[in-house]
């Protein structure tokens, strides 16, 4: 048990820690050079051997590693050496309950492919993001600055909002599956549902040969208000553009980190991009049926290959196509974020205020609503 | 030793520590604050092994993640200095937390070993469906004049807050 635990943990740690993380800096680079016409990163090399700039993150690491680690006069030491840890820890820990596979069974045992499985696994992510703004906070006031303390204070009060109501978009979604476990909420989506079947609620009879007319039952079919609005939300959750006032280079130089140097100020980058494939995991799991492959369930990918082969080779196969969609709604989400970021200019504080208190906030309630209405209705006329 | 025993009197202990540190730290009010997150984190995994995972749950999202941001961004906001604390106030506080202290000691003691055995939890206990559905069935006015009272008191705060209203 312990051990399948720990394998799951340390899986997840080298596959989204140690490679993905780096590789979204040159996602970043590459991605912002071609929207931007430019050739982008491709300098970096060993013996003339660029791999397309992929040694750039290996060189920023060096780099990093290799800086003074600079403590401001008259900053809080101890503060201000921790922040950086209390900025990273957030991001990495809040994977443990992002399901990667599905659950399988092999005679008598089941495997499920998410490292942890708690009944509370979504509030687990929030009460775990919610200790994430300690970081940013901490950094700004510990340095001894006034544009780092007005960058904490900003970030705080961001943050905070946000929570709000990136907590309250997603309750629909909890209605709907009916279950707050990660994992079950993947099996839930792991079907289709008929896209014309309102007529049978609504007029009581359904529209003849339109059965095959089937949409995959994911989140962001049934709320799909609430999945711009969570996105909106956990996009500004993580700071970077167009939610990047913490940090905006023009008024506050840069914000929190201002006084960072070396590896410190590199946790705080990486822990940024970490919450970049956190926030692609999680909006992938909630929203875009996680590792559910569309239109093909568990049971017809197993039946059919294993009615082919054998059942455990069935079972071996829906484990790597299942790894692998989900790992490619990942990229997907990441590729998204990059262009949100690359194509949008900074809010201003008010706006940005705005946006969450006065639009986001009426709208998920809103949104709640209408989710348990129409859940009634369905189940009354089922 | 158990793991959730071993668990426990980690947790209790930093717990204690940190709730002390918040209170030595009354010159430095960021580290008085920061010292109460770790108490409201090591409360939320004590709150995990008595399997109240929804309180748990809370107490993170609601006590650690949000009032003592809001403690810290009033802090920040007002830049408190050591000096401004002048030294002599503070004398009375001291006897009374030593009381408080006393007291809570002698509590313990004489309530210890004289527990009796907890009983079996019921199916689900702790869990956000079992808790949800006593707040909206047994105890839903309570929740709604709760609510309307916050309500009240967000209108409160906003007309105080705001001098003139357009």
């Amino acid at each position: 048990m312990i051990v399948e635990v720990l394998i799951k943990s340390l899986f997840i740690l080298l596959v989204v820690v140690a490679a993905i993380a780096p590789v979204i800096t040159w996602i970043e680079r590459k991605q912002s050079a071609v929207m931007q016409d430019r050739i982008g990163a491709n300098r970096a090399d060993i013996n003339g051997i660029t791999l397309l700039g992929l040694l750039h993150p290996l060189a920023d690491v060096i780099k990093l590693l290799s800086k003074e680690d600079v403590v401001p006069q008259g900053a809080n030491r101890v503060m201000h050496l921790v922040a950086p840890l209390v900025a990273a820890t957030p991001a990495v820990v809040a994977y443990a309950v992002i399901p990667f596979g599905g659950v399988y069974t092999f005679g008598s045992h089941t495997l499920s492919l998410v490292a942890a499985n708690p009944d509370w696994g979504l509030l687990y992510i929030f009460a775990i993001g919610s200790l994430a703004t300690y970081g940013t906070v901490m950094a700004g006031w510990a340095s001894n600055n006034n544009w780092s303390l007005l960058g904490g204070l900003r970030a705080s009060a961001q943050m905070i909002s946000y929570e709000v109501t990136m907590g309250l978009s997603v309750v629909g979604v909890f209605m709907v599956f009916e279950t707050l476990k990660l994992q079950d909420m993947v099996v839930a989506q792991d079907t289709t549902f008929r896209l014309l079947g309102f007529t049978d609620v609504l007029f009581g009879f359904s529209i003849p040969y339109t059965d095959w007319l089937r949409l995959p039952a994911w989140g962001v079919f049934y709320q799909p208000l609430g999945f711009l609005m969570f996105l909106t939300c956990i996009m500004a959750e993580n700071k970077r553009p167009p939610f990047d006032l913490p940090e905006g280079e023009s008024e506050l130089i840069a914000g929190y980190f201002l006084e960072y140097s070396g590896m410190r100020f590199g946790l705080f980058f990486m822990s940024e991009f970490i919450e970049v494939v956190v926030i692609a995991g999680l909006v992938t799991t909630l929203f875009l049926g996680g590792w559910a492959i569309p239109w093909v369930s568990t049971e017809a990918l197993i039946g059919f290959v294993g009615g082919a082969f054998n059942e455990g080779f069935g079972t071996g196969i829906a484990i790597l196509l299942h790894f692998a969609t989900f790992m490619l709604k990942v990229v997907f989400m990441i590729w998204f974020q990059m262009l949100i970021r690359w194509s949008l200019p900074r809010f201003r504080y008010d706006q940005l205020m705005d946006l969450c208190w006065k639009i986001i906030l009426p709208l998920s309630i809103a949104n709640i609503f209408v989710t348990g209405a129409v859940i009634l209705i369905v189940r009354g006329s089922a | 030793m158990t793991l959730p025993l071993f668990l426990f009197y980690l947790f209790a202990v930093l717990a204690v520590l940190s709730a002390l540190a918040m209170v030595a730290n009354v010159r430095n009010t960021v580290a008085a604050a920061m010292s109460l997150v770790i108490t409201m984190v090591a409360l939320a995994v004590i709150y995990v092994l008595l399997e109240a995972h929804l309180v748990a749950a809370i107490q993170i999202m609601v006590y650690g993640g949000a009032i003592v941001v809001l403690f810290l961004f009033v802090v920040m906001l007002l830049n408190l200095r050591s000096d401004d604390f002048p030294p002599g106030r503070q004398r009375l506080t001291k006897a009374a937390g030593a009381l408080l202290g006393v007291f809570a000691l002698a509590g313990f003691l004489r309530g210890y070993g004289a527990l009796p055995p907890a009983p079996p939890l019921p199916e689900g206990f702790g869990g956000y469906r079992a808790v949800g559905l006593a707040l909206y069935t047994d105890y839903v006015l309570l929740v709604e004049m709760a609510s309307l009272l916050l309500t009240a008191a967000i209108v409160g705060a906003l007309i105080l807050a705001k001098r003139k209203i357009s």
